[in-house]
């Protein structure tokens, strides 16, 4: 690893004070927050950024917790390990649990944080490649796009078509989360659904709005409501550990044999956490059945633009969303 | 260069490293302590396990000067750990005897991480079902047994801990599984895991 200095402020405002004082995007030698490392520790072995300081949260008290009441609040040093084990959490928000147990393993969780799972870096080879300049890190092209595109997108694609790597953002976006991140000049409350951006929109080389001088504070997860069920499915290669092929946050109310209501976000074809809002809005009020889950599933699906290897996403994806409906009905 | 206070295995040590360096390099290049593994170096194979406040932990994935004010186990600690807490015992901890017991290797480079993950395990929950054992083994790559006699010596521990009787195969406690008629010997029915398309007889 290159050489960095490492510093442990003892508050928020020391935090950001260390932070890059522009607001643009982080370049390879920008200050980095390090929270539990799991992601930014592979990203400095790999020669990705190199930066001269990183700035650990550890220290900084009061960020690790969580608080469940009628909603639920989480700290962005709340561990994946402690969200997948409470179960009163679980209980009544089922589909972050899933996703949060559903993330690499064991030992990776009891380290990863939620802010770092939503600030993670894509996981596209090309990408981890310190030799392959693609687009994302500022080169021409997108060596995926002609390339080996097993892994990557098919909706919301282009010029980048990466998947978000994040197991988390689906299932808080499916429960309308919203995020809270802070600056030397105030602090924002945001949808944690515009939170995440596309290639296409602002710049390709983020996958988010936060800027270089910005630090996530925590989540804030509106109560469900009576009558909502949710969970969290996970296509992946290996069973051991793997990130997602494909990936469904669902949550639904139903009425009777009727669904009253449905939010269904995709994971690990897109991007951005896919919010799939024309299945949502067909579902609502039909017969919770078998068909109407397929249609849904095909709406959700409609856009799908596949690449040279990744076509086999489209029914793999329309499966997984069919089975997400059988499971809550 | 940055001057840590570590408390490992039950002392407290003082080492100086550079600061980018991650708790498995201090351990294994400054502290000499090389029963942790490095293996992939990058959080795909758990050989580096530690526990840190007796969680399991990848050591390659954390920078040693986050670790201060932690106490951290390594499997050099594990043996001296449970003698202090059974005075008088000659033996390992039992989930380092049922390995041994249980042939759970082969190169033995995956055995340190497993067996801190299996010890991790049973902290926690003294009697978990074989889905909590290969749940909680998942982050632990072995490229040699192929899991079974893993799997195996956790339950033999669990069963030599509690008496349990483990899902199967059975054996009784204190018995050595491979001799004649035990668990584990050739006259032992072959087991069958019904999850593996084709498994079911
Ligand atoms: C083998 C392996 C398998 C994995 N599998 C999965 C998987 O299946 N699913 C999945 O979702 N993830 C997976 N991951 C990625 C894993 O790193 C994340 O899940 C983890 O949650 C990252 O959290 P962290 O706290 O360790 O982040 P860090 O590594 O500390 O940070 C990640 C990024 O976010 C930034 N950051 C962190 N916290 C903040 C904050 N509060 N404010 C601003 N920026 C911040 C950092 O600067 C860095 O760029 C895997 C990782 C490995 C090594
Ligand atoms: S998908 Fe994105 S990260 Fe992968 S090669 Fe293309 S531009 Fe680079
Ligand atoms: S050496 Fe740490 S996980 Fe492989
Ligand atoms: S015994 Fe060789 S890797 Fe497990």
């Amino acid at each position: 690893m290159h050489r960095f200095r490492l510093e442990f402020p003892k508050d928020v405002a020391a935090a950001t004070s260390l932070l890059p004082s522009h607001r643009g995007p982080l370049t390879p030698r920008d200050a980095r927050v390090l929270a539990g490392g799991q992601d930014l520790l592979g990203e400095l072995k790999d020669h990705l950024v190199e930066p001269d300081t990183l700035v650990s949260l550890h220290r900084i008290p009061g960020l690790d917790g969580f608080e469940l009441g009628e909603d639920l609040r989480l700290g962005a040093l709340v561990t994946l390990a402690v969200i997948e084990r409470d179960t009163a959490l679980r209980e009544r928000f089922t589909v972050l649990a899933e996703a949060a147990e559903s993330v690499a393993t064991p030992q990776i969780r009891t380290q990863a944080t939620l802010g770092g799972n939503l600030c993670q870096r894509p996981r596209c080879w090309y990408y981890r490649n310190e030799e392959a300049p693609c687009i994302k890190k500022g080169g021409a092209e997108c060596f995926a796009f002609g390339g080996r595109n097993k892994y990557n997108a098919i909706l919301g694609g282009g010029p980048s078509y990466i998947v978000h790597p994040s197991d988390l953002a689906p299932a808080l976006v499916c429960l309308d989360a919203t995020v809270t991140k802070t600056a030397r000049e105030g602090t924002e409350t945001i949808a944690l659904e515009s939170f995440f951006t596309l290639p296409s929109e602002g710049s390709v080389q983020r996958e988010n709005v936060l800027r270089a001088n910005e630090l996530l504070l925590g989540v804030h997860v509106p109560a469900l409501g009576p009558g909502w069920k949710s969970t969290y499915l996970k296509f992946r290669e290996r069973e051991s550990f793997d990130f997602a092929l494909a990936a469904v946050a669902l949550a639904v109310r139903l009425d009777g044999e009727r669904i009253a209501e449905a939010k269904l976000v995709l994971g690990g074809v897109a991007p951005i956490p896919w919010r799939a809002r024309a299945a949502e809005d067909f579902v609502a009020g039909k017969p919770n059945t078998r068909s109407t889950w397929k249609a849904a599933a095909d709406l959700a699906l409609a856009g799908a633009e596949p690449l040279e290897h990744n076509a086999y996403k489209i029914p793999l994806t329309k499966g997984l969303i069919q089975k997400a409906f059988r499971k809550l009905a | 260069m940055r001057v840590l206070h570590l408390r490992l295995n039950g002392d407290d040590v003082e080492v100086a490293a550079p600061e980018h360096w991650t708790l498995l390099e201090v351990l294994r290049y400054r502290l000499g302590l090389t029963g942790s593994k490095q293996g992939c170096d990058k959080g795909d194979c758990g050989a580096c396990t530690v526990l840190v406040d007796g969680k399991p932990q990848l050591a390659c994935l954390r920078l040693a000067a986050t670790c201060e004010g932690h106490e951290i186990l390594t499997i050099e600690g594990l043996l001296p750990a449970h003698r202090r807490a059974h005075p008088g015992s000659t033996d390992a901890d039992p989930v380092q005897e049922a390995f041994d017991r249980c042939g759970a290797l082969q190169c033995g480079f995956c055995q340190p991480g497993m067996i801190l993950s299996a010890r991790a395990l049973l902290n926690e929950n003294p009697t978990p079902s074989r889905d909590e054992i290969r749940a909680a083994l998942s982050g632990n790559l072995c490229r040699c047994t192929g899991y079974t006699q893993i799997v195996q010596a956790v339950e033999l521990a669990i069963a030599e801990a509690t008496g349990a009787e483990p899902e199967s195969p059975s054996w009784a406690p204190n018995q050595n599984p491979w001799t004649p008629g035990g668990a584990l010997s050739a006259a032992a029915p072959v087991e069958v895991d019904p999850e593996i398309p084709g498994g079911e007889a």
